[in-house]
């Protein structure tokens, strides 16, 4: 009754991505249009040559004409996705499907926002008329929760746990500070992102990913036809999405020191792929750092670090760049921003890269399986997105 | 014969320095303090925190009716009784009224629910609030106060009666404010004291002892609200009562609450009424009306669930400038994020229970308290096997929580917190009347019944959890 899954049947041949940033030259529809045909290009084709569209964004247009009037595609199926912040990779969750169950021989995967048009400040969602007992808690008080909580459970003194989270994202815009396409490029030193102005207790503005614009896209074949389009394609082995029953504010149960979605679909997605041991199988992550206790918990989440350990594996370099287990080696959501539909495929395109041996001053050595994971929602109510990735078939 | 059943009270935590207006404005800085509604609250508020301390602390029988006295209604029109009804969970066959337009409205909506308790044999709700404002560097400012009082009256279980009462109203300018303005005025006081009150506080008293035929020796207490609390002791003497009897207006303390003030200075007065002795309340505005009121023996079983020494002695700072803003005196930047949104009409009258009474639901298979009510068990997953579960009067504790500066708030920053009740239910909102660095894991909280913004006139009423009081 599980997800059968589609190991090996898909590959992406050609991926393109926007600079990350505030594009107040651009509109969505150009980012668009800029992404798509950098996909094009890298897969050797032209518009006519795909078959399908998945377009996900969450709040820069509605409906598949979004995509198609600006890119004049003709007459074509152009479905709009939105799953929050996972809203890329369920596009490209979407297309891949679409090709594996023979319907499509290409498909495109495209995802992009333009959040810096609002002139507000954070994220910004319509919410339905409602009786007004939701609450509105802001994206930084609501994964701040995991702070306290986590930190009381494993016994981390404030000192020491906001030490920990500091670094998160001093590694992040470290590798990001290695990456032309983010949006920030500068390596932070730890006491000035210990010492940012507080934001959500103890979170401070610098342990939160920023708000930009962007967009990227995935040309997605058969696998057995990735060799017609490129050299190095990336193979699909798993790809995991579940929504959760949203018992975190409900129910005593949940601790809030762990995304339930996320151990859901870390564990369909390992059995899809066959991978027993993340720690060991997997050469590189990139993972949901909207804010940086969010990326201490979903260590743990994915299996890198055990139950009560992250914080340690953090201290020790384990994820770095150079560590066993590089995670967010692009810069993550703390470099790129966060434009919530292309997040996703932004992800993947960092796999594109680092497979080819593409990603310059931040390439891993010889990766062999990557795993992007994206988040949409908050703790304890939230969408997981778990892809795993191979650069070979088998 | 009616009377009060049970009653409660209700002063909001933060108090307001009289030396700190002086300080900010370059004027004599006056003694004392004065209690401050939170930025969160309003008279409909308080008034729900004070009927739902009444209703707790008695037996209580078939309510019947239920009336609200405030000159500072939230809603110009619509019904702000609806409000209190709902989150007291008074049932729907109540009548509900507003009583409005002046400080008055606190005796006589006493006085009209005693009349209906007696003719109906049933229970009246009176529930007095008000939020007194008065422009930064007059009087009014720093010796007005907000507050609310709470009675549940009728037939059944009586402690104190109301054996007689009486009432005089003449024409005169005293206190005035037309519909939209923020501020009131007023003509001069001694015009008011000397040709006015005076004389109708004087009548109405020896009036109202007549009618009681008792003489002034006969009273152990005395409750007078009027403008001027000097004045009242030179009345008093007039009629040889004693001032050592009159009941402390908390002047230094809270301040006049308005419509709420009687109601206030009756409840403190109250727990120290021994059966058979008398109170004597009286109230000036626009008139004057007056009660005498005789101790029942019931009155010695009788506990209020939180007395107003109680309420005065819980409380915390609020700067001048907060006040300013609270008060929607001194207008703000607002925040760079879109405004609320209004709640809908349909989804609030779909969630009448949930939204202002705070029932959840509790699964009748697996017996798992759960809010907002669910249809399918967070635990079981058992479909419609629901039972209504109230949580208002739950206590909690504190399982996790997030200190927000980024949320637009009028008092920064939001505190939230996810709570786990006794007894089971989990609640993630928002925490008020709390210093952010006090929060913790493991602290003791309790509901409070507020308004969480307004936003096209639609005030957004709902729960919050707080230190318990």
């Amino acid at each position: 009754m599980a997800s059968k899954g589609i190991k090996d049947r898909v590959a992406i041949v050609g991926m393109g991505c926007t600079k990350f940033g505030e594009h107040w030259d651009k509109g969505a529809e150009d980012l668009l249009v800029d992404a798509a045909y950098q996909a094009y290009e890298s897969a050797g084709i032209g518009p006519d040559d795909v078959d399908a569209y998945w377009l996900g964004t969450m709040g820069s247009g509605i409906s598949g004409l979004t995509l198609s009037e600006p890119l004049k595609i003709q007459y074509k199926p152009v479905t709009r996705v939105e799953n929050m912040c996972a809203t890329g990779s369920e596009a490209l969750r979407q297309a891949a499907y679409a090709v594996a169950s023979g319907a499509f021989d290409v498909a495109m995967a495209i995802g992009v926002e333009k959040l810096k048009d609002s002139g507000y400040s954070g994220l910004v969602g319509n919410v339905p008329p409602n009786d007004g007992t939701e609450g509105s808690m802001t994206a930084p008080a609501s994964f701040s929760l995991l702070a306290p909580a986590y930190f009381k459970k494993y016994g981390l003194d404030p000192e020491k746990g906001k030490d920990v989270l500091s670094r998160i994202a001093w590694k992040n815009h470290r590798n990001g500070a290695r990456n032309p396409k983010a949006q920030f490029q500068k390596e932070v030193s730890i006491e000035a992102i210990k010492n940012s102005p507080k934001i959500a207790d103890p979170l401070g503005i610098m342990d939160c990913s920023g708000v930009s614009d962007g967009s990227a896209a995935a040309i997605v074949v058969r696998a057995e036809d990735a060799h017609k389009y490129c050299k190095n394609p990336i193979y699909i082995k798993a790809l995991s999405f579940v929504a959760g029953p949203g018992e975190g504010p409900l129910s005593p149960d949940y601790d809030f020191t762990t995304f339930n979605e996320v151990v859901a679909s870390s564990v369909d997605a390992y059995r899809q792929a066959g991978i027993t041991n993340a720690r060991q199988q997997i050469s590189m992550a990139e993972v949901h750092d909207c804010f940086t206790p969010t990326e201490l918990v979903l260590y743990e989440d994915l299996g890198f670090s055990p139950r009560g350990t992250a914080w340690q594996d953090v201290l020790e370099g384990f994820f770095d760049l150079e560590g066993k287990l590089p995670v967010n080696p692009d810069g993550g959501l703390k470099s790129f921003g966060h434009p919530i539909g292309a997040s996703g495929l932004r992800m993947m395109y960092e796999m594109w890269l680092q497979f080819r041996g593409e990603a310059g001053p931040r390439q891993i050595k010889d990766p062999k399986i990557g795993l992007t994971h994206n988040l949409g929602g908050a703790p304890g109510r939230c969408v997981s997105f778990v892809s795993v990735v191979g650069r070979n078939v088998g | 014969m009616a009377g009060i059943v049970a009653y409660g009270s209700y002063i909001p935590y933060r108090r307001l320095k009289r030396a700190a207006i002086a300080q900010v404005l370059g004027v004599a800085a006056s003694k004392g303090e004065r209690a401050v509604a939170s930025f969160d609250e309003d008279s409909t508020s308080m008034a729900v925190e004070a009927v739902r301390d009444a209703l707790k602390s008695a037996p209580v029988g078939t309510i019947a009716t239920l009336l609200f006295a405030t000159t500072t209604p939230p809603y110009g029109e619509k019904l702000n009784a609806t409000v209190i009804g709902a989150a007291a969970r008074l049932p729907s066959s109540i009548r509900a009224m507003d009583v409005t337009g002046s400080v008055r409205a606190g005796l006589t909506s006493f006085l009209q629910g005693i009349d209906a308790a007696a003719s109906s044999r049933s229970q009246a709700v009176v529930a007095m609030a008000d939020t007194r404002l008065g422009a930064p560097e007059g009087k009014a400012e720093q010796q007005n106060g907000d507050g609310a009082a709470a009675f549940v009256l009728g037939t059944d279980h009586v402690i104190a009666e109301c054996e007689a009462s009486s009432s005089l109203t003449r024409e005169f300018l005293d206190t005035w404010r037309a519909p939209g303005e923020q501020f009131a005025h007023s003509w001069e006081e001694r015009f008011s004291l000397t040709q006015a009150y005076a004389p109708l506080l004087t009548k109405t008293i020896q009036d109202v002892l007549t009618r009681a035929k008792v003489s002034p020796g006969d009273l152990a207490k005395v409750v007078i609200d009027a403008p001027n609390p000097r004045a009242v002791e030179e009345i008093i003497r007039g009629l040889r009562i004693e001032p050592a009897k009159l009941s402390d207006p908390f002047a230094l303390t809270v301040g006049q609450t308005g419509a709420a003030h009687v109601g206030l200075m009756l409840a403190s007065v109250l727990p120290s009424l021994k059966p058979g002795e008398r109170v004597l309340v009286a109230s000036v505005a626009d008139g004057a009306d007056a009660m005498v009121l005789p101790a029942t023996p019931a009155i010695a079983e009788f506990k209020p669930l939180r007395s107003v020494g109680r309420m005065i002695e819980s409380k915390g700072d609020v700067s001048y400038g907060s006040y300013l803003k609270w008060r929607e005196i001194l207008p703000t930047e607002p925040p760079r994020r879109p405004d609320p949104d209004r709640p809908a009409g349909p989804p609030m009258f779909r969630s009448e229970q949930w939204k202002f009474a705070f029932v959840g639901s509790k699964c009748t298979n697996c017996g798992t308290p759960q809010l907002p009510p669910q249809r399918v068990c967070v635990k079981c997953r058992a479909r419609d096997k629901m039972e209504p579960y109230p949580f208002a009067d739950r206590t909690a504790r504190i399982a996790t929580y997030a200190i927000d500066r980024l949320a637009f708030s009028l008092n920064p920053p939001t505190i939230n917190v996810v709570i786990d009740f006794d007894g089971g239910g989990r609640f993630l909102g928002e925490m008020t009347d709390c210093e952010p660095e006090k929060v913790a894991i493991g602290n003791e909280v309790e509901m409070t019944f507020r308004r969480l913004f307004t936003a096209d006139g639609v005030h957004n009423y709902f729960w919050k959890a707080r230190p318990k009081r």
